[in-house]
């Protein structure tokens, strides 16, 4: 069995293990850039899934305890990077520069989504973001993101894609058909793998007997990583690593970022159900963003008061943004039938014209949270 | 014009489009140095490179899926299914990902792609190598379906097709891949619009709507059917998505009875939708039922597939059904 003392890349030190003298170089504001990403996924997992149990938004898929892996590995990727994401990546999306009010507008479905109201919450897309839309089928994104790759690489781009996934996917055909295609192909591919240990309710032992994620990849001829997911540093390291890789014309890694999930799958997830914390090793349930804290403050970094005015600063713009996103209109009747194709075909414009021309279209009858 | 089989037009379509554009690609089991198993992209990886004319692994769900992230970025995929009867290890990315993804991502992302399948029975395959599965598609919306039924054809739609802007299921009708034989424009600008039915027999009697290989079967029928007097109108749809319903539509109000044949199974296939968009608009000028003619609700079957697949008798019984009513 893996040894996770031994077997996971790690830099900063946990319960009784030590620090490693391997530390990715960073400059001061980049360490406080990516503490203050992990600190806003915080900070939108407290808020939102509030929100959700005030009934003014109807799904919420929290992400704490992941905020090393999420922030970590899309910290590496650059503007002209793709991402192609599962569920919990939100956070990447807002490090590159995505408006909170939009990331809001996508919650309420309303006009400030650029979506316009067709997917569930936490389903975030932006074309100029390069984060692409999923869907909530598992692993689908992954054949896709090893073709955008492949495309990156013939048109000789300078361009590495980024394919995350969770546990669960790993069982889905979709993993191995993506990453023996990206392999053979020896696209410029970064497959992120955030084992959480739990899909929904079941555990990462009873999805595979494989001694983890990363050790898959030795089949498909690729190299795989196991990372301390928990620790931003490691992460920010192993993801360095594949993503020269890939640049260089190396081809595809698989990572695995070993973290938990701390609440639930989603806001309509009860764990206490299933899951018995006690079995849980205890180096996975240490907070990721106090292993990072105590290194910068260590380092003369941040301080208390540092750490006070940017949760101020971070709490009011969202209290901003989400105020703005609130009042905004539901997506206009027409955005029904609109970007089915190209252009609208007969059948789908009699179809809009049926709704417009009978009141079926207003907002009596509309679902409730 | 040169004289074509269906298989050379769709190959012409393949090399002048490539050509044409640096983007396009083709990806596929079989499809490179072996040039297909029908020979469909024969000659292609020679001329274009191994870069652009793919074989791939083994996997539909990878064969479409990796297109879906090339056709984001900005490539032209036109990746093949060996057989349509394999497709379905792709439902997935074809139904939820490729058909979706300009709805769900507010426009932002698109994938302009092309998957080519042979499809149809008759030439003895057995239930993995026979199957119709265009209803399975045109019941998915971001979808088009595109069947064409003559060489010209081929290439004219293959091309609209390549040149679009949303994705497209396009089946190649392999029963007739090499024996259909026709006339084809040699100009690389000759395209064909989807959406528009092709009127193939004009007939004052009876309208008779099909699509495919099947519009010889029905071709056959009609000419049966006027040695008793009875003029067929015959319609080759073309395109299933988007659906020709004023071509349709203005035949059966000018025939008053109409005949819908396929291959496929019966229940809630297209000839279903046909049969019930006339009902709906048309329903006071029917002199008649409207027929289906149909592959029976059974799986493909392999000794007896000339039983199961509508004959030119059994088109020409229910011609003579609805024209005798």
């Amino acid at each position: 069995m893996r040894n996770p003392a031994r077997d996971l890349v790690r830099v900063l030190p946990v319960l009784d293990q030590p620090a490693s003298a391997r530390v990715p170089e960073l400059r001061g504001e980049e360490c406080l850039e990516v503490f203050r990403g992990m600190l806003r996924v915080r900070l939108l997992d407290e808020k939102m899934l509030l929100m959700q149990r005030q009934g003014r938004i109807a799904f919420f898929g929290p992400s704490s305890g992941q905020e090393a892996a999420i922030i970590g590995s899309g910290f590496v990727a650059r503007r002209e990077d793709w991402i192609f994401p599962a569920l919990r990546e939100g956070g990447v999306l807002l490090l590159r520069g995505f408006p909170l009010e939009k990331y809001f507008g996508q919650l309420f479905g309303n006009c400030l989504d650029v979506e316009k109201g067709r997917q569930q919450p936490m389903h975030f897309s932006s074309g100029e973001h390069k984060y692409v839309s999923l869907s909530s089928v598992i692993a689908t994104q992954l054949p896709q993101a090893a073709g955008a790759a492949y495309a990156a690489k013939i048109r000789r781009d300078d361009c590495v894609v980024f394919g995350y996934l969770g546990d669960g996917a790993t069982s889905e055909h979709d993993f191995h058909v993506a990453l023996n295609f990206a392999a053979v192909w020896k696209a410029p591919v970064v497959f992120v793998c955030q084992n959480n240990q739990w899909a929904i309710s079941v555990p990462f032992e009873k999805q595979t007997k494989s001694d983890g994620v990363a050790i898959k990849a030795k089949a498909y001829g690729m190299p795989g990583v196991a990372v301390d997911g928990n620790d931003v540093l490691a992460v920010i390291l192993a993801t360095r690593e594949a993503h020269v890789r890939a640049r260089a014309g190396g081809g595809p890694t698989l990572l695995e970022l070993v973290t938990y999930r701390r609440g639930g799958h989603s806001s309509s997830d009860d764990p206490t159900r299933y899951r018995d914390e006690s079995r849980v090793e205890p180096w996975l349930l240490v907070d990721p963003l106090d292993r990072f804290r105590d290194w910068l403050i260590a380092q003369g970094q941040l301080t208390p008061a540092i750490e006070a005015r940017m949760r101020d600063e971070l709490t009011t713009i969202m209290n901003q943004a989400l105020a703005t996103a609130e009042a905004a209109d539901k997506p206009p009747l027409e955005t029904l039938f609109t970007d089915v194709y190209a252009s609208m075909p007969p059948h789908l414009r009699q179809q809009m014209l049926e709704v417009q021309g009978d009141g079926s279209g207003t907002a009596e009858g509309a679902f409730p949270l | 014009m040169s004289t074509m089989t269906v298989l050379q037009a769709l190959n012409a379509a393949l090399h002048e489009e490539m050509a044409r554009d640096r983007n396009v690609v083709c990806l596929g089991e079989d499809i490179g140095k072996n040039g297909g198993v029908f020979r469909t992209t024969d000659g292609l990886q020679a001329k274009f490179g191994e870069d652009r004319v793919l074989d791939t692994p083994l996997a539909e769900s990878g064969i479409i899926g990796t297109a879906i992230g090339m056709a984001m970025y900005g490539l032209r995929p036109v990746p093949e299914i060996q057989f349509s009867d394999f497709i379905f290890p792709a439902f997935d990315q074809i139904v939820s990902e490729m058909a979706k993804l300009r709805y769900r991502s507010g426009g932002e992302f698109t994938c302009p792609m092309v998957v080519r399948t042979p499809y149809g029975g008759g030439i003895r395959g057995g239930h993995y190598h026979s199957q119709s599965p265009e209803a399975y598609f045109v019941h998915t919306p971001g979808l088009q379906v595109v069947v064409p039924a003559t060489p010209a054809d081929a290439k004219g739609l293959l091309k609209t097709c390549i040149r679009g802007q949303d994705p497209v299921i396009f089946l190649e009708p392999k029963r007739i891949y090499r024996t259909v034989k026709g006339e084809v424009p040699d100009d690389p600008e000759f395209t064909v619009p989807l959406g528009v039915a092709r009127i193939a027999r004009a007939g004052s009697h009876v309208t008779l709507v099909s699509w495919g290989a099947m519009v010889h079967t029905c071709l056959e029928a009609a000419e049966e059917a006027a040695k008793q007097g009875i003029e067929v109108e015959l319609l080759d749809l073309r395109s299933l998505l988007p659906l020709d319903q004023d071509t349709i539509l203005d035949s059966v109000k000018r025939t008053g009875r109409c005949v819908v044949a396929m291959e496929a199974t019966r229940t809630c296939g297209v000839a279903s939708e046909i049969s019930a968009i006339i009902a709906e608009e048309a329903i006071e000028y029917l002199e008649a039922p409207i027929v289906r003619v149909t592959g029976f609700d059974t799986p493909f079957p392999y000794t007896l597939e000339h039983v199961y697949m509508p004959s030119p008798k059994r088109v020409l019984s229910a011609i003579e059904k609805v024209a005798k009513f």
